[in-house]
C-alpha cells in the first residue's frame, strides 16, 4: 500500500493547493484555541471547513481536523462544540491529545476516526495501547524520537495505524509537555495553541547583529548575511554554564526524511505528515508535489536518485537551508 | 476541616548516592513533610546508582511517620524503561505517582496518584482518571490560579500544587547535558552530576533563563507561591509540593508550615526563604497567567 501524504492546511487556500498538488489528506484546525496553530490569519471557520471538505471529498481526498490543545476547566464545551462541528461537517478524522476530548468523541461520535496527536506526548507502545483501549484511536501520530528500527518494532506490536513526520520543523522537546513558551511569554501551546507567539517577538540591530527577543529574553543573534530563524525558545542560542553561545537544544534545522520513504513504508507507516500549517500555499504545493513524485516512484520500485530534481526542491525548501534526518537513522542515544 | 499537607517532590537532579541518602535521612529525622516522593523522574540511567540505598531510605521515612510516594519517570521512552516502571507499579510498597500515560495503563483499577507530568487541564480528564483509580493529582505547574481554582471546585479528589522550586518546563528524549559535552546519551558519563541544581542557561546577553538538567529543562526562576497559599486554600487546594534543592529543605518546610498555620505572614517570610536558597530568584508568573519567569506581587489581602 502506498502511504498517504498528510499535508498542512493552514488556510483554505493552502488546503486547495495541497489537494491540487496531490495530497491524499489535509489537516487543518478551527480559528480559535482548540488547535495547536492558533495564529492570526490562519485556520478555518465552520463555513471554510464545509467548503474545504466538499473540495477534498469531490476529488476522493480527506480532511482531518486538529482539535489538539487541552480544554480548560469549566470551558470544555468550546472544545466539544469544535468536535461536534467537525463531525457534523463530515471530517474524516479528528486529531486530539486531551483525554477528555478523546473520551467525548469516543462516546458521542463513535464512528468518527480518532487520531492521537503528537501533542499527547505518547512515546511507547504502552501509551499507544492505553489510548487504543480506552478511546479506540485508529491512528497515532508518532513523536520524532523514534529510530527506523523502533518504528518497525512499534508497528509490529501496534493495533493502530502509524503516521510519522516526513518534512518540516519539529521540536526537540516532547510535544504537549513543554512550557518554555509560557515561561517566556505567558502563552502556552497546550492552553492557547501558540508557541513563542509573534506578538512577543522584537528585533533590534545591535553592533551590526540582528538580535531576536521573545518577551524579555534574547533568543538569538545573527551576523549580517546569516539567515535569521524565527525565535522559538527551543531553537535559540544560549550560554550553558561557561560554554560559548550555542544551539544547546538543537541546531536550527528542518526534518527531511525523503530518503527514508521506502524504509518507513516497509516499517509499516501508513501516512507521511508534512509539518507547516503556518506556511503559505506555494510552499505547501511545492513540498506536496515533490513528495507525491517521490512516494509514487518509490512504490513503483524506482530508485529515488532518478528523481534528483524533486529531492533538490525539498532541499531548497528546508528551513534555514540546514537539513536533518531527525532521529530516524541514529536516534539520540 | 481540611488539614494542609506538605509534600516533598522527587529530587530532580543527579546527586551522588550518598548525598541523596543523607538528604532523605535528614528529611526523615527532622523535616515537617507529610509525604515524600522518591524515585527517579528524569533519567532512567541514574536510578540504579541509588537502588542499594532505597530500602533503607524507605524504611527510615516510613518509621518517621511520613507517607512515601513512588514517582515514575516523566518520559518512559523505551521498552526497557517500561519494564522497570511495570516492576515498580507491581511491587511498590505504597502509592505510585504516574508521570507518564504509559504507566497509567499498568495502574488502572487500583489506587494511584497522578504526577505533574500528566496533563490535566479540565474536570472531564480528571474525572476519567479518577474512574481508573486516581486518588490524588499534582497539577502541571503552568496552570494559572484561576484554572486551579476551577479544577479544585470540580474535583472529587485532592489536588496538589507545586509551590516551591525550579519548575519542570520540558522533557526530551535527547539529553542536553550529554549534547553540551559532545557525548552520546549512552556515553554520557553522567555529565549532569556536575550541576546539583541544573546547569545555568543564560541568554546571549547574559540574562539567566533556564536550568539544564539532563533530559529535562527547568526554569531558572524558583517557584515561590507562599503568597498564593491563602487563595489556593480558599479554593479548596490543601496539598502543596516543594521541590528539593541544595538549600535547606528542612527549614524550607518549616517556613511554609508557619505560613499555613498562621504563625507568620508570607510577606515577612519570603526573605528568609531567599536566605535558605542563595542565588535563586523567585517566580510565580504562571499563577497569574503572566510569563512564568515573572514575580508578581500578590494582591494585598482583603
Amino acid at each position: 500500500m502506498i502511504p498517504e501524504i498528510v499535508a498542512p492546511g493552514g488556510t483554505p487556500a493552502a488546503l486547495v493547493a495541497a489537494i491540487d498538488a496531490g495530497a491524499d489528506t489535509v489537516y487543518c484546525g478551527f480559528r480559535d484555541a482548540t488547535n495547536a496553530r492558533n495564529y492570526p490569519g490562519l485556520n478555518f471557520t465552520a463555513a471554510d471547513l464545509k467548503e474545504g471538505i466538499a473540495y477534498a471529498h469531490a476529488r476522493g481526498r480527506k480532511v482531518n481536523v486538529a482539535i489538539n490543545t487541552y480544554a480548560s476547566a469549566g470551558n470544555t464545551r468550546t472544545w466539544y462544540d469544535a468536535i461536534d462541528t467537525a463531525a457534523g461537517l463530515g471530517a474524516d478524522a479528528v486529531i486530539m491529545a486531551d483525554i477528555a476530548l478523546l473520551d467525548y468523541t469516543a462516546r458521542h461520535h463513535p464512528n468518527l476516526r480518532r487520531h492521537l496527536s503528537v501533542q499527547a506526548g505518547a512515546a511507547t507502545v504502552a501509551s499507544m495501547e492505553y489510548y487504543y483501549e480506552f478511546f479506540g484511536i485508529s491512528r497515532m501520530i508518532l513523536p520524532r524520537m523514534f529510530t527506523l528500527d523502533e518504528i518497525a518494532e512499534l508497528k509490529s506490536r501496534a493495533p493502530v495505524e502509524i503516521e510519522c513526520f516526513i518534512f518540516g520543523s519539529l521540536s526537540p522537546m516532547t510535544e504537549g509537555r513543554c512550557s518554555l513558551s509560557a515561561y517566556a511569554t505567558g502563552r502556552s501551546p497546550n492552553l492557547c495553541g501558540v508557541c513563542s507567539p509573534a506578538e512577543f517577538v522584537r528585533y533590534a540591530t545591535v553592533d551590526d547583529e540582528l538580535l531576536c527577543r521573545l518577551g524579555d529574553f534574547a533568543i538569538n543573534a545573527f551576523e549580517p548575511g546569516e539567515p535569521a530563524g524565527y525565535p522559538t525558545v527551543c531553537k535559540g542560542r544560549y550560554i550553558a554554564g561557561d560554554a560559548d553561545p550555542a544551539y544547546i537544544f538543537e541546531e536550527p534545522e528542518c526534518l527531511n526524511a525523503a530518503e527514508y520513504i521506502g524504509a518507513l513504508r516497509r516499517a509499516g507507516i501508513c501516512a507521511f505528515k508534512i509539518e507547516g500549517r503556518q506556511r503559505g500555499r506555494f510552499y505547501v504545493a511545492e513540498v506536496v508535489s515533490a513528495f507525491r513524485e517521490l512516494i509514487d516512484a518509490e512504490a513503483r520500485g524506482e530508485a529515488l536518485a532518478h528523481h534528483a530534481a524533486a529531492l533538490e526542491r525539498l532541499r531548497r525548501l528546508a528551513e534555514g537551508g540546514e537539513e536533518t534526518r531527525g532521529a530516524y537513522r541514529k536516534g539520540w542515544r | 476541616m481540611n488539614t494542609d499537607t506538605l509534600t516533598l517532590g522527587p529530587v530532580l537532579f543527579h546527586w551522588p548516592a550518598e548525598v541523596l541518602r543523607d538528604f532523605y535521612f535528614r528529611i526523615a529525622d527532622e523535616a515537617d513533610y507529610d509525604t515524600v516522593c522518591i524515585g527517579e523522574v528524569v533519567c532512567s540511567k541514574r536510578a540504579p546508582l541509588f537502588a542499594d540505598e532505597l530500602p533503607e531510605v524507605i524504611a527510615r521515612l516510613t518509621r518517621s511517620g511520613k507517607e512515601v510516594l513512588f514517582s515514575t519517570l516523566a518520559l518512559v521512552s523505551d521498552e526497557r524503561e517500561l519494564a522497570v516502571m511495570r516492576a515498580l507499579a507491581a511491587t511498590a510498597p505504597g502509592l505510585v505517582e504516574a508521570n507518564d500515560v504509559a504507566v497509567l495503563r499498568e495502574l488502572r483499577g487500583r489506587p494511584h496518584a497522578i504526577g505533574p507530568y500528566v496533563n490535566i487541564y479540565n474536570e472531564d480528564a480528571l474525572n476519567f482518571l479518577v474512574a481508573q483509580g486516581a486518588v490524588r493529582a499534582c497539577l502541571n505547574p503552568e496552570l494559572p490560579g484561576a484554572l486551579i481554582a476551577d479544577l479544585a471546585r470540580l474535583s472529587p479528589i485532592p489536588l496538589e500544587v507545586m509551590v516551591f522550586g525550579r519548575l519542570p518546563l520540558a522533557i526530551s528524549a535527547r539529553c542536553f547535558h550529554a549534547r553540551a559535552e559532545d557525548r552520546s546519551k549512552d556515553g554520557c558519563q553522567f555529565a549532569c552530576q556536575a550541576d546539583p541544581q541544573g546547569r545555568p542557561v543564560r541568554t546571549i546577553e547574559g540574562m539567566p533563563f533556564l536550568a539544564m538538567n539532563g533530559l529535562q529543562t527547568l526554569s531558572w526562576g524558583c517557584a515561590n507561591l507562599m503568597g498564593e497559599l491563602a487563595p489556593m486554600r480558599a479554593a479548596g487546594v490543601h496539598r502543596f509540593r516543594l521541590s528539593p534543592h541544595t538549600g535547606d529543605m528542612v527549614a524550607t518546610a518549616a517556613l511554609f508550615r508557619d505560613v499555613l498555620e498562621g504563625r507568620s505572614e508570607p510577606g515577612d517570610t519570603v526573605h528568609r526563604l531567599a536566605l535558605l536558597h542563595q542565588g535563586m530568584s523567585f517566580a510565580n508568573g504562571f499563577y497569574y497567567a503572566a510569563p512564568g519567569h515573572q514575580f508578581v506581587a500578590p494582591p494585598a489581602a482583603a
